[in-house]
């Protein structure tokens, strides 16, 4: 191709857009941009003469009208009053809630069933298979249908809690309830309340919660400042302090501070009449979607973890050991930053998978983006265009930003090669 | 020498003595005990966890299990069974919800008499596979068929089949298994007609219209011999521009004029009578059979030179990875009359396969380019060191060794894809595990059960994808080339 002994003298022929792959690839990709110019012309030409047809357009004007309908569990304030706009907030908010707490539980069951099923005692090792392989082979709606079912049949209704011998009991020291319609669950009381710092648009944020989160950035930032320290005295004088106490102190103590200033408590649910009050009902919907979620992520998880174990050979623990690290040191400084290479990027797309996943939620009428936006608000307004068009784009936002928040963090623990 | 030496007598082992029995702690069961199982005080404890999880999982669901009824006709009928002979209050699986509700799980609401064209489907798939799947081992090829013919005949018949049918299905299948004694490859041209003869059998209508999609690339060929002395250029595009004039304008009017002159057709079912497990299957398979080509071909783009073939590609992947399955589903079932000429409908169990298939196709996408990526520089340099085009380099070279190297990664495309079959519950068909359920226990007798109809549609979706999986390590040992 780049053959320096012709010089290109050749006087351009129009064949040669084809037979020279100077101008081959041009060529090509000029017909590629038509052809897909063409199919987007189609598509909007298509588009506009139906919503024509129908007498409609093409506006998100009613995402300001009245909503109208209610939503079970609201994280900010919301009636049926408010707009289309806020509905979807809502939805949105529900979306991200369940995400997260999918997320951080699925980690932890895929990392303790991962580890498992590599365990040299032979029972736990069959058991978590038998785990990963049914719950990786069979659909997910299933375990949520499944799930619910379990919520919805099995667990009493609340009055069952009441009375003199009631026939039902709370869990966890009096401090759950699990009934067929809510699980009840402690919420945080506080004796000094510092009040509310308001962001507009009827939300608003504790003090308290600011200051536990300034408070933990701090420590955080400061454990980091520790540690360098104490990376700065052992490169001077070979022997590094002992740290351990001092970190843990910074993480700790002010947080400790804080819930003895603010008088933090749990309020447990008391059965008040037929329903429990004090606490927090938290819907069945978000419990069983939780919980099977949780549960089918954790074994894609576990499946990875264990490859990502597997992953770093033995001579690399050997030649720890050689070099005299203790088991402690080895597993920190040289299995674990090899294993989280092979592990981090596909669980990323397990964090990805478990979000887009929450939008199962309708089978179980937990009224996330999917049941908001793109179920009642559309069925509505009758605008399935712009409905759907929103809640793809916001599903599209939430997952380039989760893959684009864990690449960084990939690109952190990843092998630097020279 | 001292008198102490003379009196020594020598001793001299000349039998060797049996070798003892190892201690009861270091042999048989109880050694294997000690070491997998109570190895140390850790251990002891995650084992007595293990023994306490299984011991609950036993005796809660045990005589659930044991006091299974398989013969009733209502789930009040179950209960007085279970209590009859269990005594009252005693809890029981009612299985005969399945048994009474079997067809239906099995076919939906396809017309009962009709029952023979999706069993005979399913069985001519295997012949279609055959070529595909077990190219290797005769003996598995062998089994395989032979089981394949037995049992779709047998089913035809007891499901009464017509004889002609049943004469074309043996001719069919014997001929298979025939041919694939001698000439295996030669199965493949059945496994391109059958998509084809697949969509026919399962819907029904006039066999003209199949025949005449197939006009199309053979009117291509016929092109592309006439024009090839030309120019091979010319010939190309030709060949590629006829099939779909054809398509598009002609094949329509010529399958009306040929059924009005010569009847070809067969009871015609429509989509909305699609159900349980043929739906699934369906669009399982249809969805499987196109997501991986589609996924090669995306992949090839996204590793493209060209900027703008592999901008496209990229938007397209990621924008399909990041909606869920269930947006585009809606999408399919709601927006799709927007983005058509008006006018335009198209059936829905055709648009969700559609949707199913890009959607797979995005993540087969992504899997393959893992395994284009993982293939040393050296193969792509040793191909254009041989002077292959691009093309060929692909086909010969680069494609085998990186399929191979994704086949794990694939095959859990597919089982994932099969599983999301579920979810076309959401936009109005009969899935086996809710829409079937709901409408299993929508009706009197059968009101109120629940565990029964999902235990038995997950099970079944179990051994599927069990069985891929397995299938895909299989594939990976038969296709392990280096260190052996």
């Amino acid at each position: 191709m780049t053959d320096l002994s012709v010089p290109a003298t050749t006087p351009f022929r129009p064949s040669m857009l084809i037979y020279d792959r100077r101008y081959r690839s041009m060529t090509f990709q000029v017909i590629v941009f038509i052809l897909v110019m063409a199919l987007a012309w189609w598509l909007v030409n298509n588009t506009i003469r139906n919503l024509a047809a129908l007498g409609k357009d093409f506006n998100f004007g009613f995402l300001w009208q009245r909503a109208g309908y209610d939503i079970p569990q609201t994280p900010i304030p919301y009636t049926s009053n408010d707009t289309h706009l806020r509905a979807a907030a809502v939805g949105l908010l529900n979306t991200l809630i369940v995400s997260i707490l999918g997320c951080i539980a699925a980690t932890v069951v895929g990392i303790i069933a991962g580890v498992a099923r590599l365990s040299k005692n032979w029972l736990i090792a069959r058991l978590m298979t038998v785990y990963v392989e049914a719950f990786r082979n069979v659909p997910l709606l299933l375990w949520i249908l499944i799930v619910f079912a379990i919520f919805t049949e099995v667990m009493p209704p609340p009055n069952a809690f009441r009375g003199e011998n009631p026939t039902a009991s709370m869990i966890l020291f009096d401090n759950v309830a699990l009934t067929n319609r809510y699980t009840a669950i402690p919420t945080l009381g506080m004796t000094n309340d510092p009040g509310s710092l308001d962001l507009g648009a009827r939300i608003t944020i504790s003090w308290a919660t600011l200051a536990f989160a300034v408070v933990l950035v701090a420590g955080w930032i400061a454990r980091r400042m520790i540690g360098a320290w104490a990376q700065q005295i052992q490169d001077r004088t070979g022997s590094r302090p002992t740290t351990w106490w001092m970190s843990l102190g910074v993480m700790t103590v002010p947080s400790l501070l804080l819930i003895w200033y603010f008088g933090l408590h749990l309020i447990p649910p008391t059965l008040k009449g037929f329903n429990f009050t004090g606490g927090l009902n938290v819907q069945n919907g978000l419990v069983a979607l939780w919980l099977a979620l949780t549960l089918y992520t954790g074994a894609f998880i576990a499946e990875i973890v264990r490859a990502g174990i597997l992953a770093v050979s033995r001579g690399q623990s050997e030649a720890a050991f050689a070099l005299g690290l203790r088991p402690g040191r080895t597993m920190n400084l040289v299995i674990l930053p090899q294993a989280l290479r092979v592990i981090i990027p596909p669980l990323i797309s397990q964090y990805l998978n478990l979000t887009k996943n929450s939008s199962l939620a309708i089978a179980v009428g937990y009224m996330d983006i999917k049941g908001t936006l793109g179920g009642t608000t559309l069925n509505q307004t009758g605008r399935e265009l712009e409905a759907i068009v929103l809640m793809m784009g916001v599903y599209l936002v939430l997952s380039l930003s989760i893959s684009a928040g864990m690449n960084l963090f990939n690109a952190r623990v990843k092998l630097k090669e020279r | 020498m001292s008198e102490t030496h003379a009196q020594t007598v020598p001793f001299v082992r000349d039998t060797m003595l049996p070798p003892a029995d190892p201690p009861v702690r270091e042999a048989g069961a109880v050694r294997w005990l000690r070491e997998n199982l109570f190895s140390g005080p850790l251990n002891t404890i995650l084992t007595l966890l293990g023994g306490l999880i299984v011991w609950f999982l036993v005796s809660h669901f045990w005589d659930w299990f044991a006091h299974s009824v398989w013969n009733a006709n209502s789930l009040a009928e179950c209960r007085q069974i279970i209590a009859e002979t269990w005594g009252e209050g005693a809890r029981g699986a009612c299985w005969a919800v399945i048994r009474e509700r079997w067809n239906q799980y099995v076919y939906g609401f396809y017309p009962v008499e009709l029952y023979w064209r999706p069993t005979m489907t399913f069985g001519l798939l295997f012949v279609a596979l055959a070529p595909v799947l077990f190219s290797e081992s005769v003996w598995i090829r062998r089994v395989v068929l032979v089981i394949t013919t037995v049992l779709t005949l047998w089913l035809m018949v007891a499901l009464g089949a017509p004889a002609a049918w049943l004469v074309f299905a043996a001719v069919v299948l014997v001929g298979a298994i025939l041919i694939s004694e001698r000439h295996p490859a030669w199965l493949l041209v059945f496994s391109i007609l059958y998509p084809l003869l697949g969509v026919w059998l399962l819907w029904g209508g006039s066999a003209w219209g199949p025949i005449m999609v197939l006009v199309g690339p053979v009117l291509g060929w016929i092109a592309w011999r006439l024009l090839g002395r030309v120019s091979s250029l010319i010939a190309t595009i030709v060949a590629l521009i006829v099939p779909l004039v054809w398509w598009i304008v002609f094949a329509g009017d010529a399958a009306r004029d040929a059924e009005s002159l010569v009847s070809l057709a067969i009871p015609a079912v429509d989509s909305d009578r699609f159900g349980g497990f043929l739906l699934s299957i369906t669009i399982g398979v249809a969805g499987i059979a196109m997501s991986l080509p589609l996924g090669i071909v995306l992949a090839l783009a996204r590793r493209s030179d060209m900027f703008l073939v592999k901008t496209l590609a990229v938007i397209f992947i990621e924008f399909i990875r990041g909606v869920p399955l269930i947006a585009l589903l809606f999408v399919a079932s709601l927006l799709l009359n927007y983005f058509l000429p008006p006018g335009t409908t198209f059936d829905i169990i055709l648009r969700v396969i559609i949707m199913v298939t890009l959607f797979s196709a995005a993540y087969m996408a992504e899997v393959i380019r893992g395994g284009l990526a993982a293939l040393p520089r050296g193969q792509y340099e040793a191909a254009d060191a041989l002077g292959l085009d691009y093309w060929k380099a692909q086909r010969l070279i680069v494609l085998p060794q990186a399929l191979k190297i994704s086949i794990p990664g694939i095959v859990s495309t597919f089982i994932g894809m099969f599983k999301d079959t579920t979810l076309v519950t959401f936009v109005g068909l009969y899935d086996p595990l809710k829409s079937m359920s709901d409408a299993v226990r929508a009706s009197t007798s059968w009101k109120g059960i629940y565990w029964e109809p999902y235990i038995f549609v997950g099970f079944i979706f179990f051994l599927i994808c069990f069985c891929m999986s397995r299938y895909s390590m299989y594939l990976e040992r038969r296709l392990h080339r280096d260190h052996r």
